[in-house]
């Protein structure tokens, strides 16, 4: 055979590693993958019917067979049945669709939450306990975990095939998508939303481990500065803790215990507290007043990188009482005077205070 | 139509006698001259539904962004010359008077009545762009015009002037804010203004024709459809005038 | 095997000597032309034109994804050509090709009206197809531009260093021209139409491309206003997308989509109208339930303005409204289903040939049911998640706007080429080439479908070394695909000195179109017909040849 080896090789590869579907690697893949299967069932019934009716009315209706046509207006019957049951058909895919997209999206209470920061052209994940990756993931399997995105710059989109999660990372607010690995090894991770020129260069790997191979790796790749502990110290370098320190006469809110409350606004609305609200209130301040106090905080718009924010929001998060609030404000009394503008500066000189931009 | 043979072989039959039957102005492709009118009249209330979508984008954006940041856009509002929008919206009701008035003189021809509505309504087009350019220019000295040159500093640390009371001040984040207003306040205003430029140059091309004794033999679609086109620029007006100039004026 | 094909005696017959062609000579009186046959054909060469820079582009592509690595251009380049692929491809091909070439030709006549209703606009908007792809010619040629076809804001405002500026105001003329060819149709269907010609006689082509010129007229202004918003934005700073200034990105998603949702329609629309017309002729039957082949068009173009968000429901839009969007999805897939059965049962107790027309007729419905039916994976709103953003969605849309659209076009000339030209185009090398073209379009976009399942992201230079055996495969198919598309180029050109005489009405087809003479008189009837037939009425056209035959016997 003239075969050349090249395509030889090619379909021996081809059909040696043949797969409609990716992995299997979440809770949710089974889920999706059960639909797809209905729907491809549901399609090719279809295609099969549409084909069978067009090929044999053309065997049987051609012109040698039957020269002259007989014609026919229509009927009310067999066009109620052509609309009724795929449009039964499609209810079925839409409720079932839908379930589904609400199952992938909404994260269960316990998830573990890590936050990636998608930038042109690399995803950079940022772990509670303080691991930094880039292009990279490391998660335990069995546990629920829950990403928290954001862009720096461009739309981007966070896409796992074998865990059939995707979601875009939108600039200038957060979105969220969970999963449940099952099965340990490593997987693709995309970007799938177009971002510029090396669009195709944003893809890494996610590395699913088993519960204790992942202790291991937190040990290992520990940077010794937890998220909380990084946005402690952005909290008092941006003299948060000025206003925001639980006193009686304190001219900020508490913030201890505020994440996950319910809060009434000065402007009467009443809000839930979750990390977008958190981002907001730290962002454009004045719209998020609660009630009860005075617009007096300024906007650190501009100031705090992403990965700052991130850190701040993880650190109110986790905030259950003033103590350490308080402790470090008496730690920054005993510094000498600065004044509030050149927090900047001042985050500089504290080497683990990431996340302020430099003026 | 009852002979198909007929119709591909006969030649010309269709315009000999044609001219005597019908006005000179009237299309050959159209079967009568109310054919005519009905369909250029539709044409133009058509185009004007395209015009509706066109700025109903810039509506859809100004309507969310109001609610999002309503503080920032009644302080940006409230930098708006009112004296100078007002008499604008005067101008361009009196030019759409006008603009009526000039279709009337066509359908009863008045030649004279009608060169000099539409000089009036030309006038007053002009008066309403001089007016508005005067209003960009106070956007420009007071740093109002979104872009690199934009700043929001007046609304964070507002000044009294001449009698009249400082305004509210706005945190800084709210303030920057501003220049979502002053976008859209450019878009559509500046969209509208397009519109105005585009229609005084068929304007004054309907003028030129009408100083040398054109739409005086009933042929006045062109006249009225005009008229459809300039009144709908003046309803959009209407329409920005209140939602950007009178936000929360009444205290 | 039979054919309908009835053709004049080959040694008599003749091009008639006055016709819209030769009805005047030089050039001037082609680009100052206000016969909407004219304006037709002009359209014909200039979107030609353009689909072959497009198509040429989809041949580097396919080339490019042969290897993993980005080797055949560097990862901007190829951005820059998947970019001007789309652009070139939606808006200066799929969106005019069957509106402004066969719509423009045949609708006016359809209708029994001299022209259409406004002869210097329909003028005016070719040459602002010709300015706006101009314009898009000179952004490729100065440097391309690398955002996507989708302009995604801030990408496209604030990040890309490309002529973005350019190839918006580009879309934005060309926009207009299609506007005006919409606002032409719908005044000319309903001001212009025959003594006796009631909306329910007319042509189902002309109900599609009525459906079709709503969302055009409707649609592309929003479309328009968008881009000036993303130049103003680029060149001045104003900040209504810009995150950084308080802007919502998320707005302008809305707003792209509300036009180029309903845009997918524009361009199906017309194509079902082909089909309608083939199918009834080359089976000789009336359509099988007319009125809702009809009705179903309309329900298309008004559905398809509430589906647009089905493109954002990875985008954190909420919850409640992916649900009403995935519903209103479901809704809009079954008039294409309604229609799909009743072409196939129009096809029930005919008389079928299977002249080219009808084989590119039943490449559309295979090929068309299948885009649809993967719409469907994507209107749902649960596996939308995992294929959106990937090479599924990717094979879907070329199913149906290729595998559609581009069948239900080369349908629809070699149908009107006769009344075009006058001529014949060959019979078996066409039927060739039809076949041709829907091996190699499943061989191109199948293996797709299986890239996409996998997870393939659309948009990439290179990608991970798994997927390349499918990536071959769909390459391989795609040097099919050109054959089979260079083909008809060549052979319709040849036909127009070499093809037989077509005479009046080679199909034996019904609509006026085909009782006048080919090619038509400028002013298409010398008497405007009076209609007392309703729209494929077989019955009738046998009456006539027998009343013609007992006339001049």
């Amino acid at each position: 055979m003239g075969l050349s080896p090249v395509i030889w090789q090619f379909l021996v590869k081809w059909l040696t590693n043949f797969a409609v579907i990716p992995p299997e690697a979440s809770t949710q893949a089974p889920q999706v993958d059960a639909l797809l299967v209905f729907m491809t069932l549901v399609s090719l019934v279809g295609l099969v019917l549409v084909g069978m009716l067009i090929a044999g009315f053309s065997i049987l209706y051609n012109k040698d067979r039957n020269p002259v046509a007989t014609q026919i207006e229509g009927s009310t019957l067999l066009e109620a049945t052509w609309t009724i049951i795929p449009l039964g058909l499609f209810l079925v895919m839409f409720v079932w669709g839908s379930v589904l997209y609400f199952r992938i999206y909404t994260p269960p209470p316990n998830a573990m939450n890590i936050y990636v920061v998608g930038k042109q052209w690399m995803w950079k994940a940022e772990h509670p306990t303080g691991q930094h990756e880039i292009d990279a993931l490391h998660i335990p399997a069995g546990v629920p975990i829950q990403i928290t995105l954001i862009s720096q710059d461009v739309f981007h989109s966070f896409s796992i095939p074998a865990f059939r999660v995707k979601r875009e990372a939108i600039p200038g607010r957060y979105t969220t998508e969970w999963f449940e690995a099952t099965t340990p090894g490593t997987y693709h991770l995309f970007c799938t939303q177009y971002c510029g020129t090396e669009h195709s260069g944003m893809i890494g790997e996610v590395t699913v481990l088993t519960k204790d191979d992942y202790k291991k790796w937190l040990a290992e790749s520990t940077s010794g500065v937890s998220l909380a502990q990084n946005g402690e110290r952005l909290f008092a370098s941006l003299s948060c803790n000025a206003c925001h320190n639980g006193r009686p006469d304190a001219r900020g809110p508490s913030l201890a215990d505020v994440y996950g409350s319910k809060l009434t606004l000065s402007t009467g609305q009443a809000v839930q507290v979750d990390d977008a609200y958190l981002r907001q209130a730290i962002l454009n301040p004045s719209s998020h007043i609660t009630q009860g106090y005075a617009p007096i905080m300024p906007t650190y718009q501009g100031q705090v990188s992403e990965e700052g924010l991130i850190s701040l929001v993880e650190y109110i998060k986790n905030l259950s009482s003033n103590y350490r609030v308080q402790q470090t404000l008496n730690t920054t009394e005993l510094l000498p005077e600065q004044p509030a503008r050149s927090a900047g500066q001042a985050g500089a000189t504290q080497p683990a205070s990431q996340g302020v931009t430099k003026p | 139509m009852s002979d198909s043979q007929a119709v591909a072989t006969t030649v010309d039959a269709g315009h000999a006698g044609g001219h005597a039957a019908h006005p000179p102005y009237q299309r050959h492709h159209f079967v009568s001259m109310e054919q005519q009118n009905e369909t250029t009249n539709f044409g133009m209330w058509l185009f004007l539904l395209t015009e509706i979508m066109f700025f109903g984008g810039m509506f859809t954006a100004y309507l969310i962004y109001r609610n999002w940041y309503y503080p920032a856009f009644v302080a940006a509002s409230h930098t708006l010359n009112i004296i100078e929008g007002t008499a604008n919206t005067g101008v361009l009701i009196t030019s759409s008077f006008t603009m009526a008035l000039g279709v009337w003189c066509a359908e009863t021809k008045r030649r004279k009545g009608l060169v000099w509505s539409l000089i009036a309504t030309f006038i007053l087009g002009l008066v309403f762009l001089g007016i508005k350019a005067d209003e960009y220019h106070e956007k420009w000295v007071l740093h109002h015009v979104p872009g690199t040159y934009f700043s929001a500093q007046a609304f964070v640390h507002p000044t009294a002037e001449d009698g009249k009371p400082a305004e509210k001040p706005l945190a800084p984040d709210m303030a920057a804010h501003t220049e979502v207003y002053f976008s859209l306040y450019f878009a559509m205003t500046g969209m509208h203004a397009l519109h105005m430029i585009i229609g005084i140059g068929i304007l004054s091309f309907m003028l030129f024709r009408a100083t040398r004794g054109a739409y005086m033999d009933g042929n006045i679609a062109f006249v009225e459809n005009f008229g459809l086109y300039w009144h709908f620029v003046d309803i959009i007006w209407i329409f920005l005038f209140p939602l950007l100039y009178l936000i929360s004026r009444y205290s | 095997m039979s054919t309908i094909v009835s053709l004049p005696d080959q040694a008599t017959a003749r091009i008639p000597k006055r016709n819209y062609l030769s009805n005047e000579n030089g050039l001037l009186s082609w680009l100052l032309t206000g016969d909407h046959k004219r304006i037709a054909i002009l359209y014909l060469i200039s979107i030609t034109f353009f689909f072959a820079i497009g198509g040429t582009l989809a041949g580097l592509i396919r080339l490019e994804l042969l290897t993993p690595q980005s080797d055949l251009f560097a990862a901007d380049t190829y951005n820059k050509i998947f970019t001007m692929h789309g652009v070139i491809m939606v808006f200066l091909f799929l969106v005019p090709s069957v509106p402004a070439t066969i719509g423009n030709f045949v609708i006016p006549i359809m209708v029994g009206a001299k022209d259409l209703a406004f002869p210097k606009i329909n003028l005016l908007s070719w040459y602002l197809y010709l300015a706006g792809g101009a314009m898009t010619l000179w952004a490729m040629i100065s440097g391309g531009v690398d955002t996507g076809w989708t302009f995604t804001t801030p990408l496209s405002t604030h990040f890309s260093n490309t002529n973005v500026v350019t190839t918006g105001l580009a879309i934005f003329v060309a926009g207009f021209s299609s506007i005006f060819t919409g606002l032409n149709f719908i005044v000319t269907i309903h001001r212009m139409r025959a003594p006796g010609m009631t909306w329910f006689k007319l042509p189902l082509f002309v109900w599609s491309n009525y459906a079709g010129s709503i969302l055009m007229v409707l649609g592309t202004p929003v479309l328009a206003i968008t881009l000036v918003l993303v130049v103003l934005e680029r060149t001045i700073g104003i900040g209504v997308f810009d995150p950084a200034k308080g802007g919502d990105p998320i707005l302008f998603q809305h707003l792209f989509w509300f036009y180029s949702h309903p845009a997918v329609y524009i361009m199906i629309l017309p194509g079902m109208g082909v089909i309608s017309e083939v199918v009834s002729t080359f089976s000789r039957k009336r359509v099988f339930g007319y009125t809702a082949v009809a009705f179903s068009s309309v329900a298309i173009a008004v559905f398809g303005f509430f589906v647009w968000a089905h493109h954002m429901f990875i985008m954190g839009v909420s919850n409640y409204a992916v649900l009403v969007f995935s519903l209103l999805t479901m809704l809009v897939a079954v008039p294409s289903a309604i229609k799909i059965f009743n072409w196939a049962f129009t096809l029930y107790k005919g008389s079928i040939t299977f002249e080219t027309p009808m084989l590119y007729a039943f490449g559309f419905m295979g090929l068309f049911t299948i885009g649809g039916l993967t719409g469907v994976f994507l209107g749902s709103s649960g596996t939308d998640i995992h294929l959106t953003e990937t090479y599924f969605i990717v094979a879907h849309f070329h199913f149906v706007m290729v595998g559609g659209m581009l069948m239900a076009f080369l349908s629809g000339i070699h149908f009107w080429w006769p009344k075009m030209t006058g001529r014949m185009y060959p019979e078996k090398i066409s039927q060739l080439a039809a076949v041709v073209t829907f091996i190699g379009f499943n061989f191109t976009f199948f293996p797709q479908f299986l890239l996409g399942m996998l997870g393939m992201p659309r948009r990439y230079a290179a990608y991970p070394p798994e997927f390349q055996v499918l990536n071959v495969f769909s390459t391989a198919g795609a040097s099919i695909l050109g054959i089979g598309y260079l083909l008809p180029i060549l052979y319709l050109i040849w036909s127009l000195k070499y093809g037989k005489i077509a005479g009046n009405n080679p199909w034996q087809a019904t609509g006026l179109e085909w009782q006048i003479q080919s090619p038509p008189l400028t002013e298409n009837f010398v008497e405007i017909p009076i209609v007392t037939q309703e729209a494929y009425d077989y019955e009738w056209l046998e009456r006539q040849k027998e009343h013609e035959v007992t006339h001049v016997g």
